[in-house]
């Protein structure tokens, strides 16, 4: 079990230096291969006003003019020995990790990453609860009645969940909701947890509604997809035989088998969403992670791009690694040698 | 069959019970009128045909099918008390306590998330109010009883930890664990090698002497039948198409099918494989019965009903044996005649 | 239950709609209760002050949909920026804070007048008001505006900022700013003889400097409160606002500056306590708010976005909470003379004559939110703005006679073929160059559309001459708004041949005209307002009859007026509220 984690552990890093080494080449390469010059590659970092000088300076200043390895090597050795950085009026150090200084705001990338982590934290754990309670019960319900009146309304309301974009919904949800009934938030007034718990609260739950309806929708679907499969298992029919309880046939035997498949693509939508809920975040204006992410591309803000990037595979990689491990956990077949 | 009871009710009366599935294609008639009693103490073999019905059969009895899609008529007669009326929580209540059932295959049949103590503490607490302690005591001591070394220890393994024998043992301990007074095995030994199979026979005939239960064994298999039944049925399509003791019908089996059934069985007497003749083509669909006596396209014999065969499905009625029914146009005598001079020869050659 | 029906009502709208055109009913018709307010209607804060009132208190809510570009005075090149620093901080001079045309005149603000030319505009002098304070209580010194100015030409660490003081200040060769080049002395740039007086000493007389005086990169930065690029993080006040709060990329707020004194300011009421900027707020989001009330003020201040823009204009209540300004920026094409047949005048005039001005219109969403059809290179707001049409058509659908006439002048009678440059990122400039492909096609040009990334629009592309030249961009889709509005901030960088570069990225990439370069020069360093607005015009009409530029439109935008607030009003000099005299209800 120990040596298994420690070689997943070992894989996760790997594929994190593949991943930026990725992002890295996409960044510098690609520019090259159409023609351009570190020159025109520090032009998007100056003003409109500047002369070829600035630019030059620019491009110096970040770098531009030294190979992309070497770039590359300096990026990761900040991150285990930190960097310095020229802020003019004096040198900067900023202590390892140091993801590095955006190209822009020329802020240390990292103290944002730390300080955007808990707001999509947030909003990551309460959808997550609610679509999980939501997306399962009708899921179950649906499969249990399949066919009736309510199956036929819930996979309705899902298909329209499964395919409103967020940008939709959302936006929908704060005009009705929030400028008109006054019941929820307006977009982008996050309050801190350790702030106030009932203001967090208060200005989250209407993105949690919001995007827990949507996975809420595929998570029905899922389940019930699940729930048919599994309500036609042997174990079932077992299960009825022994005297059970309807209830606990369809619950105890039957939804928890259907929620191992489920738990696998929990623990990858799930750990997408840590590295950003990328349209949820932009509707309501939560300044997290998948908002930092959408400014710095917009902005082609390589080491905002690159801290968040790898933020995002991170916990990809970690939910998988947990989803693998909880496997052992819920599956007894799959115990780990 | 009804006359076979001279007073009061059989413990397990079967009347004319019916199970009808309606589907797109048509009704699927799994079952069509079927017919026994069995006593305590005593086994019964339905054999047959993977969709002969027998399987329905058992689930019919044990009320494990759901209202919405399938239709059910006749009578259930389990100790007095009628089921195919009942609700379903009062058959909800029986199963598992009164009547009890084995499944065929346990690896699939037991839940894989579950230990096998578990999931038997789980099947004694629905109908016992006790503790999950005083359970799981009952438990470890029916694996015992069942056969299993160092039950105390492996109450807490995964049916997957389990060897295929071992697994039926659990789930005949998971279904004796309420002693119940009717158990159903369905297939019991199938998916088990011969060795064990011989094992958990012999297991399912000590308890059941034991527990004094009346058992129904169903099964494609006539070893199985011969090594446990008092009484035999053969179904055919959803029929019965012959109903005699055991003895009878090893000995004097005056069916065609059962003739077939009997040419395709495998004996430990017998080395000689090729000896092993499957009958001829396929059970007929349940939605579209052929016209006529159900197994007339695949009977050799069928020449020698006149065409009554291809036109009018037989009676079950009384044949040579004392209790013995057979539906088949074949007269009587004819019947005996082929088997002793025809068939009979050829399974011993 | 009535409640409950519009909700509905709206929800289902909505839906119909797809969020457009929804939820009119608001309570905008209470907006114009009350004595002192004046009535809600279109274009109401134009021109005069809408709700004047001197109530002190309150908080002010702002928003930004994207992120603030520095809060640095040395750095920010925004014309919103400069609106709002003038908040925590004091230039030199500034824009009169006042309704209409006068905006657009400079007002002392850190120092006592208007600069002093000397050596015929060579040297400018100014004189700082005695005893302002920084928030901490010192006093700000002439020595401090000298700092600030010098530390903005440090592009290594403010790229982004306006470059005009390294342009013009007679610095030492090689300068780097006071991080890089210390202890160098300065004195052939800027000299303070004394605490109060700051001198300019330029390369050449420019007279317009005072133009540059209103730049917030003048405004007074303590040397031992600066961080270079970290200044941002707290910038020292010398306004009546101070920051509270500050996390960049996210929010910042505003308190006021006990140090501030009301008597050394004439310009800025100061009425709210507070205000809170709220940045990187999805914009259709922030639409919906500010229609709501929830919020005050888009601060960037260009105006709605489509979605509620549909909303606005079908409904007449939200139609009179609106104002409908024209911002000093062009939205154009260059016709490139480096590519033939372009390099023939009359296959330019061809031109000006085919293209219908309404699809450009149309392309950026009509006349409200899309601007008035131009005719010529400065919008009528700028000083010295003179009107004319060379290239007349009916409604500006363009005229296809005189359009084959010049065709046939320049040799080209059949027409011919070439391409048109636009960004593919902008959806509107597409429109605007499949608009020009069909009203060109009129009189036989032929054009291809050639998308580039904006990212390297200028420097690689369509900016890029040799590129231009090689692969035969003949138009390029372009706009261009002044930094301030005067002749020189709006034509200077566009017109000027001399700013073209031939490894690209300059704003100017068509115009190549000496006469024009000339009559630019002489018209910089003259210090006689009046001639000097009369040359920009006359540069304007230059251009126009060399038919480098086709001009489409003059923007305009619609910006939702804040119900909540009072003293509000339309700065020409920034096309949006003013940011200063802004009160609570």
């Amino acid at each position: 079990m120990i040596t298994y984690i420690i070689r997943r552990l070992f894989a996760a890093v790997l594929l994190l230096f593949i991943v930026s080494a990725a992002t890295f080449a996409i960044f510098y390469l690609f520019p090259r291969l159409v023609g351009g010059t570190p020159e025109t590659l520090a032009t998007r970092y100056v003003g409109r006003a500047a002369t070829p000088e600035t630019v030059n300076l620019i491009a110096h200043k970040l770098g531009f003019y030294d190979p992309v390895y070497v770039q590359y090597g300096r990026w990761i050795k900040g991150i285990f020995l930190g960097a310095d950085f020229d802020a003019g009026a004096g040198i900067e150090h900023c202590p390892a990790p140091c993801f590095g200084y955006s190209f822009i705001t020329h802020q240390p990338v990292w103290p944002d990453l730390l300080d955007r982590l808990p707001v999509t934290l947030s909003l990551a754990i309460g959808a997550a609860i609610l679509w999980l309670i939501l997306g399962l019960s009708t899921g179950t319900i649906s499969a249990l009645r399949r066919g009736s009146l309510l199956d036929r309304t819930v996979m309705t309301v899902s298909l329209a969940g499964v395919s409103l974009p967020i940008f939709f919904t959302g936006l929908l949800g704060l005009l009705v909701f929030s400028y008109q009934l006054g019941w929820t938030a307006p977009g982008g007034s996050y309050t801190p947890f350790t702030e106030n718990p009932g203001d967090w609260f208060y200005s989250l739950l209407l993105p949690w509604v919001v995007l827990a309806f949507q996975f809420s929708a595929s998570y029905a679907r899922l389940t019930r997809a699940g729930m048919l499969e599994t309500m036609s298992e042997d174990y079932i029919r077992t299960a009825r035989a022994k005297g059970l309880r309807e209830r606990d046939v369809n619950v105890k035997h039957g939804l928890r088998a259907a929620l191992t498949p489920i738990l696998t693509i929990f623990g990858l939508d799930f750990g997408l969403l840590l590295g950003g809920a990328v349209l949820t975040e932009q509707v309501f204006s939560l300044p997290g992670l998948g908002k930092y992410a959408v400014d710095a591309i917009t902005n082609n803000d390589l080491p905002k791009v690159l801290g968040v990037t790898l933020m995002a595979a991170f916990f990809v990689v970690i939910a998988n690694l947990i989803v693998d491990l909880l496997y052992a956990v819920v599956d007894p077949r799959v115990r780990l040698g | 069959m009804t006359d076979v009871s001279p007073k009061g009710r059989p413990f397990l009366e079967v009347k004319d019970l019916k199970i009808h599935f309606p589907t797109d294609d048509g009704v699927v008639r799994s079952v069509d009128g079927l017919n026994f009693t069995l006593e305590r103490g005593k086994t019964l073999g339905i054999v047959g045909e993977s969709g002969s019905g027998k399987s329905v059969t058992s689930l019919g009895i044990m009320g494990l099918y759901n209202k919405s899609n399938s239709k059910m008529s006749g009578e259930i007669w389990l100790d007095g008390q009628e089921l195919v009326s009942s609700g379903a929580e009062t058959v909800r209540k029986l199963r598992g306590n009164d009547m009890a059932m084995i499944f065929q295959d346990p690896l699939s049949a037991m839940h894989p998330y579950y230990s096998i103590g578990k999931q038997i503490v789980e099947a004694y607490r629905v109908h016992h109010n006790v503790s999950k302690q005083v359970a799981r005591k009952h438990a470890v001591d029916m694996l015992g009883r069942v056969g299993i070394p160092q039950p105390d220890r492996r109450v807490d393994d995964y049916p997957h930890q389990f060897s295929g024998g071992m697994r039926q043992r659990a789930m005949i301990a998971m279904a004796l664990v309420n002693d119940p007074e009717l158990l159903i095995a369905d297939e019991p030994t199938t998916a088990l090698d011969v060795t064990v199979q011989a094992q958990i026979l012999d297991l399912m005939h000590d308890l059941q002497s034991e527990f004094n239960s009346a058992l129904i064994v169903i099964t494609h298999d006539l070893g199985v039948v011969a090594e446990l039944a008092d009484d035999v049925l053969v179904m055919y399509g959803g029929r019965c198409i012959e109903y005699a003791d055991a003895t009878t019908i090893f000995d004097k089996p005056e069916h065609p099918y059962t003739w077939g059934l009997l040419g395709s069985m495998p004996r430990m007497d017998r080395p000689n494989i090729d000896r092993l003749v499957p009958i001829p083509g396929l059970p007929p669909s349940l939605i579209n019965l052929p016209t006529g006596c159900s197994f007339h396209p695949r009977c050799q014999y069928e020449p020698r009903t006149g065409g009554l065969g291809s036109t009018t499905m037989p009676e079950l009625s009384r044949a040579g044996g004392s209790k013995h029914l057979v539906r088949c146009h074949i007269p009587t005598e004819e019947r005996q005649r082929i088997w002793s001079e025809e068939v009979k020869p050829k399974l011993e050659a | 239950m009535i409640r409950r029906n519009r909700v509905l009502a709206a929800a289902t709208a909505v839906l119909a709609l797809g969020l457009t055109g929804a939820c009119g009913g608001g309570d905008d018709s209470d907006s114009d209760s009350g004595g002192t307010s004046a009535k809600a209607e279109f274009n109401a804060a134009m021109t005069k002050v809408f709700n004047p009132s001197d109530k002190k208190g309150g908080t002010i809510k702002l928003a930004n949909s994207g992120d603030w570009d520095t809060l640095d005075p040395g750095e920010t090149y925004y014309g919103y920026s400069w609106n709002f620093l003038r908040l925590y901080g004091r230039a030199l001079l500034t824009f009169k804070v006042e309704p209409g045309k006068g905006s657009n005149d400079l007002t002392p603000d850190l120092a006592e007048g208007l600069g002093t030319p000397s050596e015929g505009g060579k040297t400018w002098t100014y004189k700082i008001k005695p005893g302002i304070k920084y928030e901490d209580g010192t006093v700000v010194k002439a020595a401090d505006v000298k700092y600030a100015v010098l530390r903005s030409v440090d592009k290594a660490t403010f790229p982004n900022g306006p470059a005009y003081f390294e342009q013009f200040l007679n610095l030492p060769k090689d300068y780097k700013g006071p991080y890089k080049s210390k202890g160098v002395n300065t004195d052939s740039a800027i000299t303070t003889p004394d605490d109060t007086t700051v001198v300019f000493h330029l390369k050449q007389a420019f007279g317009g400097f005072d133009y540059l005086a209103a730049l917030s990169q003048t405004v007074p930065v303590p040397e031992a409160k600066d961080t270079g690029a970290n200044y941002k993080q707290h910038v020292v006040s010398s306004g009546p606002y101070m920051f509270d709060t500050n996390n960049l990329g996210k929010d910042f707020s505003l308190k006021r500056n006990p140090n501030w004194d009301a008597a050394s300011d004439p310009i800025r009421k100061a009425l709210p306590d507070r205000y809170e900027v709220s940045l990187n707020v999805n914009a259709d989001d922030l639409d919906n708010r500010l229609l709501s009330g929830d919020l005050d003020i888009d601060v960037v201040g260009t105006g709605v976005q489509p979605a509620a823009l549909g909303r606005v204009v079908g409904d007449p209540a939200l139609k009179a909470n609106t104002d409908n300004p024209t911002l000093s920026r062009l939205w154009y094409t260059s016709i490139n003379g480096t590519v033939a047949p372009f390099d023939k005048i009359d296959c330019r005039k061809a031109v000006e004559y085919a293209a219908d001005k309404t699809g450009y219109q149309t392309a950026y969403g009509g006349p409200l939110a899309g601007g008035i059809l131009a005719s010529t290179l400065m919008p009528p707001q700028v000083p010295g703005y003179q009107k004319f049409d060379l290239y007349p058509s009916p409604d500006g659908k363009g005229d296809v006679e005189k359009a084959k006439a010049a065709l046939t002048a320049c040799g080209q009678p059949n027409g011919f073929a070439t391409n048109i440059a636009y960004r593919a990122e902008r959806p509107k400039e597409k429109a605007v160059a499949e608009s020009l492909q069909q009203s060109l096609a009129r009189v036989g040009i032929k054009l291809t559309l050639k998308p580039y990334p904006q990212g390297d629009y200028f420097s690689q592309y369509a900016g890029n001459p040799p590129y231009v030249k090689a692969n035969k961009i003949g138009l390029a889709t372009n706009g261009w708004g002044a930094d301030w509005n005067d002749g020189f901030g709006f034509l200077s960088q566009i017109v000027d041949s001399r700013v073209i570069r031939e490894t690209g990225g300059s704003s100017n990439t068509s115009v190549r005209d000496p006469e024009v370069d000339k009559m630019l020069d002489a018209a910089i360093s003259n210090t006689d307002a009046a001639a000097r607005e009369q040359a920009w015009g006359a540069i304007d009409k230059k251009v126009m009859e060399d038919a480098y530029i086709l001009p489409g439109i003059h923007a305009k935008s619609l910006l939702i007026r804040p119900k909540k607030l009072t003293n509000v009003f339309v700065s020409e000099a920034y096309a949006m509220y003013d940011y200063t005299a802004l009160g609570v209800a």
